[in-house]
Parts: structure tokens; sequence; C-alpha cells
């Protein structure tokens, strides 16, 4: 049974979505999210990063945490690559009504437009939502 | 898919986010109203309009316990929209999944 059980666990690879849809500084659920994002790092599943809404404001350049006394975790999203977290996907229509392109965010990201996002969505098996 | 919500529409603009996305899925996606969400199937509401739309097509979803303990009438909804209890929140998840909670 359990022989079963570590089979199936080391097989078995999941599709798991990060959602972020708040701003950065506001709230802990950026940060948070971010530290799930890197613990998931270790299983050796099929993660994927999506921001959408206010979520876009956590990869935007130039934030300086310091100045609120907070842990500055900007950089920290340049790091996910070392991880082999590779898919960041922003949404147009979120950058868009906030003024931004992808040339505002400190990362590389794949830009998509709201509805393959909604695809995107709907491929996954787990998404976890901050 | 099934989305959930569970902030009122007044206060928040999770459930027009997550309607926008909702909208470029197929037919098969359902919407479910939790917690402080259940205010937005308030036939008073804005969001009535929109949501009239889904609950005709058999695709919204409000949970019970949520509307009893907030002393909203099952009356008071837009028509369609079907009431669920706890089991019916986890048959959703298992008919309609993945969940995408829109907190």
């Amino acid at each position: 049974m359990n022989d079963e059980f570590d089979e199936d666990a080391a097989s078995t690879i999941k599709r798991f979505m990060f959602v972020n849809r708040k701003a950065p500084h506001g709230t802990i659920y950026a940060l948070e999210a971010l530290e799930v994002v890197l613990i998931s790092a270790a299983f050796d599943q099929d993660v994927s990063l999506a921001f959408l809404d206010d979520g876009v404001l956590q990869l935007r350049k130039g934030q300086d945490a310091k100045a609120i006394e907070m842990k500055n975790f900007a950089p920290t999203y340049r790091a996910l690559e070392g991880y082999d977290i590779e898919k960041l996907y922003v949404e147009r229509e979120s950058l868009e009504a906030r003024g931004m392109t992808a040339d505002d965010l400190v990362v590389p990201v794949e830009v998509v437009d709201r509805a393959r996002m909604s695809a995107l969505m709907s491929e996954q098996d787990v998404i976890m939502s901050f | 898919m099934l989305h959930t919500v569970n902030k009122s529409p007044l206060q928040t603009r999770d459930l027009d986010s997550c309607l926008l996305h909702l909208e470029a899925q197929s037919a098969e996606s359902r919407l479910l109203l939790i917690e402080d969400g259940v205010y937005g199937a308030l036939a008073a509401a804005p969001s009535a309009t929109t949501l009239s739309d889904l609950a005709n097509q058999g695709r919204l979803y409000v949970l019970g316990p949520d509307l009893s303990a907030r002393g909203v009438a099952p009356e008071a909804l837009i028509a369609g929209a079907e009431i669920v209890d706890y089991e019916g929140f986890v048959q959703l998840i298992v008919d309609y999944g993945p969940h995408q909670a829109w907190v």
C-alpha cells in the first residue's frame, strides 16, 4: 500500500497555478504567496504564477519597501528562475489599467490577454489564490 | 471550472474580475457566491443584471448557510440562482473543478 502511494507521488505531476491579485505592501498576501511558491519548487510540480488585477503591481520596478521598514521582496521574483519556476503570466488588461507595460516589470514575463488567462486557469489541477 | 467569490460586489471588484474571466470560459464554468459574496445575488444589487444571465443558464449558485446567517431570504435573490448547502458546495467542486477562489 505504501509502496503504491510512493510510486504514485513520484510519477504524478500536477499543474499548480498561484494567482496573485493584490498589490504588494498593503497586505501580507503577496509576500506569503511568494513564500508558498518557493516552497512548492521543492516538490517538482508544474508551477505557474498568474498576475492580474492589482497583482501586477507586485512586479513593478523601483519598489523600495525599506522606506516603510518592510522586507523588500520584489527582487525575489528574479530568483524564481533559479528554482525552475519560469512560467509567469501577466494579464495585459490589468497592466494597461495601471498605465504599465512589460518594460515596467522586474522580471521577464509572458503577457497574455484576459481570454488566454481564463483558459490557462481552466487547464490547472490546483489553483491557489492570494 | 468552479469560481467562488466571498466579498460583496459593493465593497470590492472581485466579482467583476471573476465575471470577466468566467465569460471567456466555456459554458461548463460555474459561479458560487459564498460569505459576503452572497450579497451579489440580491435582486436589488447592481450586479443583478450580469448575474441574471448566468442564473438563467443554471450556472449561478449561492451558499444557503451564508444567506441564513445574513438574514437574506431566497425571495430577495435574482430569479434562477440555485441555493446549495455545504454538501452541494463539495459536489460542485467534484463536478466542475478546478476551483478558483477570487479572494
